[in-house]
C-alpha cells in the first residue's frame, strides 16, 4: 500500500526532476561552452568534448552555472560560515523574512481595515474602491524608491521602509477576498441572526467573520508570496547591506552569477517555507469547517 | 368519542391573551411591469399558546404575513401589533424564534455552538449558554451529537437543531417558515410528532406555514387558509381535535372532516378570482 502510494505520489516528481536537471546541465554546456573554449580551454592548447563538458560545468563565472555548483555554493555559505556571519545566505534570508513579515502583517492589517470600512459604509465602497486598484496599476518597481526616499527622509531606515513596500504588495488580495467574503453570508443567515436582533458588532464577529475566512487563507498565500518579492525588490534600490535582495544586488555588480543563483535559490526555499506557514495556520484554523 | 374532554386543562385558549393582532395588513411589492399586492388588509389574531398554521397556494401571502410579524418586511399600509409592541420592537426584545426552510446552520460552528448562537448574542454567561443549549438538544432527541459539525448530520437532525436553537432563548413566539418542507415523509412524521408534543409541552405560541393540510390539520389549533392574488384569508378553520394527539389520529374521521374543510376552502379561493 505504501510502496503503492509513494510510487503514485513520488514518482510523477522525480521523473519531473530528473528531466529538468537533464535540461539544465544541457543548457549549462551549450550557453557556457564560448566562454569555456576563450578563457579555459584555448589557452590551455589542444583539448578534446569531455574536457569542454568539464570545463563548462566548473567555470568561475559561467553564463548558467551547473546544478550541482548552486549546490555547493549554498552549502557551503550555510555550513561554512556562523549564523550571525554576512556571508552566510541564512543570514540574508531571515533579514528578508523579518521584513516580509513585519510587511505582511501590517498589510493584513490594511486590508482588514480598509474591507471592513468598504463593507460597512457605502460612501467608502464608491469612494476607496478605485485607488485601491489604481495602487496596484502602479509597478512596485517604480514605488519602491520613492518610498525608500521619503521614509529615508524622515529617517526611518532598515526594517520599516522594505516592510512598507511588502505591506503596500499585500493588502490589496486581502481587501480583495475580504470584500467579498464578508458579504458572503446569504440572506437567509443574515436574516436569522437580524431576528436575534444582534448588533452590528456581533454580526460581523457572529457572521461575516467566521463565513469570510475561507476567503481570506487563499488571499494571505497570495499576500505573502507578493510580501516576499516586495521586499526583495525594496533590498535592490538601496543597496542595503543585507537581505537576499543585496545578495542578488552584489552579484549582479560583481559578474558573480553563483551568487545570484543561490541567492535565487534561497528567495524561493523561503517564499515556499512561508507559504506553507500559512497552510499550516489555514489548516489549524478552518480544517474542520465543510460547507453546508 | 369524548375527545375534547382529553385536553390538558392549563391550556384555555378562548381566554388567552392575544399574542399577535394584525390589522388591514397590506404588503405591496413593486414588481417591473405592474404591482403585485402580496397581502390586501388581512386581519388575524393570535392568541397566547395557539399554534396557528397558514396554509394556501405558492403567492398567497402566506410567508410574506409570517416575515411581516417578525419584522422582516414592512407593511405598506396597516397595522401589526406583538404584545401590544410594533414587531419592530418586538425583534429588539427578542420575542422570535424563527425556523426557516432550511436549517441555516453556521457551517464553522458544531451542533452545540450552533443552538448557542442566540443565546450568546443575548449576552448570556458562557456555561450558562452551554447548558441550555445541551438541554434543548436533548429535547430534540440530539443528545449525543453536540460536538458533531452541521454537514455531518442528515437533514432532519439539521432542522430539529434549528429548532433548538429557536426555542434555546425562549421566545414569546416561535415562527416556522415550512420546516419541514424539504424533508422526506417518514422524517417530517416524525418531527411533526415531536413538534405536537413539544408544543404540549410548552404552551408557546406557534406560527407556522406549511404547504401540507395534513401537516396543518395535526399540529394547528387553528388553520388560516389563504388564497392568492391577492393575498388574503379565505376561512379559517378551528380544529376540533383534542391537545393531546399522536400520529394514529390521521385516520381518524374527525381529522379527515378538518382536512375536507381546509381543503375545500383552499378550493373555494382557489376558484374566487
Amino acid at each position: 500500500m505504501s510502496i503503492e502510494r509513494l510510487r503514485l505520489h513520488a514518482l510523477p516528481v522525480a521523473v519531473l526532476l530528473a528531466a529538468l536537471l537533464v535540461v539544465w546541465y544541457a543548457a549549462a554546456v551549450g550557453m557556457n561552452s564560448a566562454g569555456a573554449i576563450e578563457r579555459v580551454l584555448t589557452p590551455k592548447g589542444a583539448w578534446h568534448w569531455q574536457d569542454l563538458i568539464s570545463a563548462t560545468l566548473n567555470m568561475q563565472r559561467p553564463i548558467l552555472p551547473a546544478p550541482h555548483q548552486i549546490a555547493v555554493d549554498l552549502w557551503s555559505s550555510i555550513a561554512d560560515w556562523p549564523l550571525t556571519s554576512p556571508r552566510n545566505l541564512l543570514y540574508h534570508a531571515g533579514i528578508t523574512a523579518g521584513a516580509a513579515l513585519t510587511g505582511f502583517a501590517m498589510g493584513v492589517m490594511l486590508g482588514l481595515l480598509l474591507a471592513i470600512c468598504i463593507v460597512h459604509s457605502v460612501t467608502l465602497d464608491k469612494a476607496l474602491l478605485p485607488w485601491i486598484v489604481a495602487t496596484q496599476t502602479v509597478p512596485v518597481l517604480a514605488i519602491a524608491p520613492i518610498v525608500l526616499v521619503i521614509l529615508g527622509s524622515l529617517g526611518l531606515t532598515g526594517l520599516l521602509p522594505k516592510a512598507t513596500i511588502a505591506m503596500y504588495l499585500c493588502f490589496f488580495p486581502v481587501t480583495v477576498a475580504m470584500v467579498q467574503g464578508l458579504r458572503s453570508p446569504q440572506r437567509l443567515e443574515t436574516e436569522l441572526i437580524h431576528t436575534y436582533s444582534a448588533t452590528r458588532v456581533q454580526t460581523f464577529w457572529m457572521l461575516r467573520m467566521p463565513a469570510s475566512l475561507p476567503f481570506l487563507f487563499p488571499a494571505l498565500r497570495v499576500a505573502i508570496a507578493g510580501g516576499l518579492v516586495g521586499t526583495i525588490v525594496a533590498e535592490l534600490p538601496t543597496g542595503a547591506q543585507a537581505g537576499l535582495g543585496a545578495r542578488l544586488l552584489t552579484g549582479s555588480y560583481y559578474g558573480n552569477t553563483l551568487q545570484i543563483w543561490s541567492a535565487l535559490i534561497m528567495a524561493s526555499v523561503l517564499g515556499i517555507v512561508l507559504t506553507a506557514a500559512v497552510a499550516l495556520l489555514e489548516y489549524l484554523v478552518v480544517t474542520r469547517r465543510r460547507p453546508a | 368519542m369524548n375527545s375534547v374532554s382529553v385536553s390538558s386543562p392549563t391550556i384555555d385558549l378562548a381566554n388567552a391573551r392575544p399574542a399577535v393582532v394584525v390589522r388591514k395588513a397590506t404588503v405591496l411589492y413593486e414588481a417591473a411591469d405592474h404591482p403585485v399586492l402580496a397581502l390586501k388588509e388581512v386581519d388575524l389574531t393570535v392568541r397566547q399558546g395557539e399554534f396557528v398554521s397558514l396554509i394556501g397556494p405558492s403567492g398567497c401571502g402566506k410567508t410574506t404575513l409570517l416575515r411581516v410579524i417578525a419584522d422582516l418586511e414592512p407593511l405598506t399600509s396597516g397595522e401589526v401589533l406583538v404584545n401590544d409592541r410594533t414587531p419592530h420592537e418586538a425583534r429588539m426584545k427578542r420575542a422570535y424564534g424563527y425556523v426557516f426552510q432550511s436549517p441555516a446552520l453556521f457551517p464553522w460552528r458544531t451542533v452545540l455552538g450552533n443552538v448557542m448562537l442566540p443565546l450568546q448574542i443575548q449576552g448570556r454567561m458562557p456555561d450558562q449558554c452551554e447548558e441550555i443549549a445541551r438541554e434543548q438538544l436533548a429535547r430534540v432527541g440530539l443528545e449525543g451529537f453536540e460536538k458533531k459539525y452541521p454537514w455531518q448530520l442528515s437533514g432532519g437532525m439539521q432542522q430539529r437543531v434549528s429548532i433548538a436553537r429557536a426555542l434555546g432563548f425562549e421566545p414569546k413566539i416561535l415562527m416556522m417558515d415550512e420546516p419541514f418542507g424539504a424533508l422526506d415523509e417518514i422524517t417530517r412524521d416524525n418531527l411533526n410528532e415531536q413538534l405536537q408534543q413539544l408544543w404540549l409541552r410548552e404552551q408557546r405560541t406557534v406560527i407556522f406555514v406549511t404547504h401540507s393540510i395534513a401537516e396543518a390539520v395535526y399540529l394547528s389549533t387553528r388553520i388560516v387558509v389563504m388564497s392568492p392574488r391577492p393575498g388574503r384569508i379565505a376561512r379559517i378553520i378551528e380544529s376540533t381535535l383534542p391537545f393531546e394527539r399522536d400520529l394514529s389520529m390521521r385516520d381518524s374521521p374527525e381529522f379527515a372532516q378538518i382536512a375536507h374543510e381546509v381543503r375545500e376552502a383552499l378550493s373555494e379561493g382557489h376558484h374566487e378570482h
